[in-house]
């Protein structure tokens, strides 16, 4: 999983009424922690910054559904 | 509705990629006006995407207009397809 | 002025014809945190705002109108050649009842758009935080879309759209430090 997710442990009720889910994460873009960018960031090239939806490596911080996580979480 | 050759394709993405480049040292030139080195890589993807709009216009018409593109006869702005058809 | 282009900002694809999905990403043309709302807000904001930033809210805004013509895209071409009975099993019925298909600035359920979806408090630094929210909530919209959606190509554009939200987060969150700085003060060199 990639580091730009946080998970906790919801409490679980034995009266819960669906399966628990016992570890659940949010997401913490790296946005949060950078700051003011620094100059002269290693770029991705621009047909792969297209792709991805930045110039800049230190922002990657993909999003996939559970439909395409087996084959892509490993990815990021 | 005349149909795209498959190089306009490439071309276009070719220059979504480069405009893509400049959108994001724009954003990042507004709050860093005196990052030097990153001007120059503005100006020389500004350069690029002038060569890619020509190639790009050969194939699929002006890409913009109110005089930013020279227009053929007859009139061929508002000839499709349009973008979001392609 | 502004003067339109001719081209999507991302190479929009969409791998089946599904207009369930249409449904969720109507959120992002007419909803409250969707890229109507962003470019309106941003726009609306950048005339008086300190003017080191108005810079920065104009390009943004205008970025958000070429994201709004992205998901236009996608919500057409999930749409254009569903049948009547593919559109009452997506939940479309209501819509189509209204509207056929031509798009509407509604949200997932419907809500027709509202201007007070946007804020404008004249006040720099608060203005600066309801973007940087705006762009949060933004990204988070982008996820649950992503979870609910199995067509990879449609994903590919809506994770470039969540990272664009994440890049404008930070560009805000530089704003607030300029402001920060005095404004009036000259530089040395």
């Amino acid at each position: 999983m990639s580091s730009h997710r946080r998970v906790w442990y919801p409490y679980v009720s034995p009266f819960d009424p669906c399966p628990p889910i016992k570890a659940k994460a949010y997401s913490t873009p790296p946005s949060l922690f950078l700051g003011y960018q620094p100059p002269n960031l290693e770029q991705f090239t621009p047909m792969e910054a297209l792709k991805i939806g930045t110039l800049w490596k230190v922002f990657y911080d993909p999003w996939y559904s559970p439909y395409e996580v087996s084959t892509e979480e490993d990815q990021s | 509705m005349k149909q795209l050759p498959k190089e306009f394709y490439a071309a276009m993405e070719e220059l979504q990629a480069v405009d893509f480049v400049l959108v994001e040292l724009t954003l990042y030139l507004d709050t860093h006006p005196e990052d030097y080195p990153s001007i120059n890589q503005f100006n020389q993807f500004a350069k690029e995407r002038r060569r890619l709009k020509r190639v790009v216009e050969s194939m699929y018409g002006p890409l913009q207009q109110y005089g930013n593109s020279y227009s053929d006869y007859p009139w061929n702005w508002a000839e499709g397809p349009w973008p979001w058809q392609i | 002025m502004w003067v339109y282009e001719k081209k999507l900002q991302y190479p929009v694809k969409v791998s089946a014809c599904n207009p369930m999905l249409a449904k969720f990403l109507i959120e992002q043309y007419g909803g409250a945190d969707g890229e109507l709302a962003a470019a309106l807000r941003y726009l609306n904001q950048r005339y008086t705002i300190p003017d080191k930033v108005i810079g920065l809210l104009t390009d943004i805004g205008t970025e958000e109108f070429a994201h709004l013509e992205m998901i236009a895209t996608m919500v057409y071409k999930l749409m254009k050649d569903a049948t009547p009975d593919q559109i009452k099993a997506a939940g479309l019925a209501g819509h189509y009842a209204d509207h056929g298909k031509d798009l509407f600035y509604h949200n997932a359920a419907g809500v027709p758009f509202t201007a007070t979806y946007i804020q404008a408090k004249g006040d720099p630094i608060t203005d600066l935080y309801e973007d940087i929210a705006a762009e949060e909530k933004a990204r988070a919209t982008y996820q649950w879309i992503i979870n609910l959606s199995d067509d990879p190509d449609l994903n590919d554009g809506l994770r470039f759209l969540r990272e664009r939200e994440i890049i404008h987060s930070q560009r805000f969150r530089e704003a607030v430090e300029i402001l920060k700085e005095e404004q009036g003060k000259k530089k040395i060199f």
